[in-house]
């Protein structure tokens, strides 16, 4: 402990280092196979796939209104981007704008709840109301109410995106260890200090978790918002060219429109893992590679 | 400083402590010896200032700090059984929380943390997190994070009570080494008798159901001491003679 009575501290601090598990050093560079390997088994799985899609369309001759290959969609897709890219943009918009308001929602009211007990007792039984409730069901009643389409749809999005925000958050804030939380009452911590330096770092990984079932909830409301809303014109998103693109029989079309969904939710999930994982891979445990 | 008949229920009806006196000068080195249950954590933590007793008082020897949670502006230093460090936060930062909550900047602090951390041999770890240290190394930091504020009372919570013996041994001499350094007052929660023994001056034994003090056993050895006195006739008599006191503490109702 002190450098009177022994050699350099370095030396016997280094020791100690040897003693916990040896792989605690952020991943060093793995293998070379194991990276092309994790780069190219996701990309064969998927050329896989695509073409058993395309053999199976071909030798069963596969009507183009039933099942078109994936040459079609693809053709569908760069003809009809005009269209599909501007619905896009809009469900796009409804996602982030009902994503943006329940993050900052979620986190406030979770603070409200955790503040005081009575606060809780009084607001978390309407918490859940919101939550059960199917938001299709709501969706009629929100549209009268509303003053546009549009804020309709970011208020059905951000019903469904909020409550994953808001329980993960009041469960991260309430797991707050014990010791910390006495050791920033010993040294005199203000309510304002104790949740600014411990409340809410404690709860982040608990945020982040939510914030990722938030990111593709968002996506899968704004688009179930529309198809209740039932809008239609130039003004709609991409769930409003689903339906049109089914009635005219434009198969090559819808699956077009389905896989920007796809396409978007999945670069959603990643960007909200790779969020997490930056704010993480220094301390939490989830984010920590071990080997055994 | 003194705790003068205090007690302590809980509000569940358990009797933590029942009517402990005790006095504590400067520059001893008391531990508080005993089983679970027998209330030294409890008297540990109203020192601290965390919880108020339920009868009797605490004395501070200066009349303008008499308040409890005065007392903790500085003067005390709280070292818990776990290293409770704050995992997101680097060692530097997990020191430095105790002045960063009375408002000095990351700069002004940075002398006295890194003062802080070469006291524990762990300057050259200032950029590290905990999750990198190894327990021993982790109850370092935590030690480092009581000393910053330059505390004159120390106290601690079977702060090696996890560790393994042999990393266990070595803070033991640490301690010791510091404190006979730096002169400060330390009273040190313990269930090991032999942790006891080498460390104090001064043991108080206590008993559980209800907790209570049941001896004092005062340890004239001198300082520095090393793995003589670890070895010598004269620690082999304080550990008999305490080991004997907590088992006639423990008596004849108690099913272990």
């Amino acid at each position: 402990m002190t450098s009177i009575d022994q050699g350099p501290a370095a030396a016997h601090a280094a020791q100690e280092t040897a003693h916990p598990e040896p792989a605690l050093v952020p991943a060093p560079s793995m293998p070379v196979t194991e990276r092309v390997l994790r780069v190219a088994i996701p990309l064969v799985m998927l050329a896989g796939l695509i073409g058993l899609w395309a053999w199976y369309v071909a030798a069963y001759n596969i009507p183009k209104y039933i099942l078109p290959g994936p040459d079609l969609v693809l053709q569908s897709l760069i003809k009809d981007w005009p269209i599909l890219g501007t619905a896009l943009l809009v469900t796009l918009k409804i996602t982030f704008a009902a994503l943006g308001i329940a993050l900052v929602g979620g986190v406030a009211l979770a603070i409200l709840l955790t503040s005081s007990k009575w606060v809780e007792l009084a607001l978390s039984p309407y918490m859940v109301i919101l939550q059960v409730t199917p938001v299709v069901a709501i969706a009629p009643l929100i549209l009268i109410y509303a003053p546009s389409t549009q804020s309709a749809l970011l208020i059905c999005a951000w019903i469904v995106a909020f409550f994953p925000v808001l329980s993960n958050t009041t469960q991260g804030l309430k797991s707050t260890d014990h010791n910390l939380l006495n050791l920033f009452e010993l040294y005199g911590a203000s309510r304002w200090q104790t949740m600014i330096h411990l409340k809410l770092p404690a709860a982040l990984p608990y945020f982040l978790a939510g914030l990722r079932i938030a990111g593709g909830l968002a996506l899968i409301a704004a688009v179930v918002a529309e198809f209740a809303a039932g809008s239609a014109g130039a003004g709609s998103g991409l769930a409003f060219r689903l339906l049109e693109s089914q009635y005219r029989l434009n198969i090559p079309r819808l699956f077009a429109a389905l896989i920007l969904l796809c396409g978007t939710g999945v670069v959603i999930y990643g960007a909200t893992s790779l969020i997490s994982h930056l704010a993480l891979r220094r301390w939490h445990e989830s984010a920590i590679r071990r080997e055994n | 400083m003194r705790l003068e008949h205090v007690s302590k229920t809980f509000s569940n009806g358990t009797i933590a402590l029942k009517d402990m006196s005790l006095t504590i000068g400067a520059g001893e080195f008391i531990s508080l010896l005993g089983p679970s249950g027998c209330g030294k954590s409890t008297a540990l933590r109203m020192l601290a200032g965390l919880g108020e007793p339920s009868s009797g008082k605490i004395v501070w020897p200066d009349p303008a700090e008499k308040s409890a949670s005065d007392k903790s502006e500085g003067e005390i230093g709280f070292v818990f059984q776990e290293p409770t460090l704050m995992p997101w936060a680097t060692v530097f930062k997990n020191v430095w929380l105790p002045l960063r909550l009375k408002g000095i900047s990351q700069a002004a602090a940075r002398p006295r943390v890194m003062e802080a951390l070469e006291m524990v041999g762990l300057d050259k770890f200032a950029d590290s997190y905990p999750r990198e240290l190894s327990g021993g190394m982790k109850m370092r930091v935590s030690i480092a994070r009581a000393l910053v504020t330059r505390p004159r009372i120390l106290l601690m919570d079977e702060p090696f009570a996890a560790l393994d013996e042999i990393t266990r041994q070595k803070l033991n001499d640490d301690l010791l080494r510091l404190w006979e350094q730096f002169g400060w007052t330390i009273v040190f929660v313990t269930h090991s008798v032999f942790e006891s023994v080498y460390l104090s001056s001064r043991i108080v034994v206590m008993a559980a159901r209800p907790g209570r003090v049941i001896d004092e056993i005062d340890v004239d050895a001198p300082h520095p001491r090393g793995i003589g006195f670890r070895t010598s006739q004269a620690y082999g008599d304080y550990c008999r003679r305490a080991s004997e006191s907590l088992l006639s503490a423990i008596g004849a109702a108690d099913h272990l």
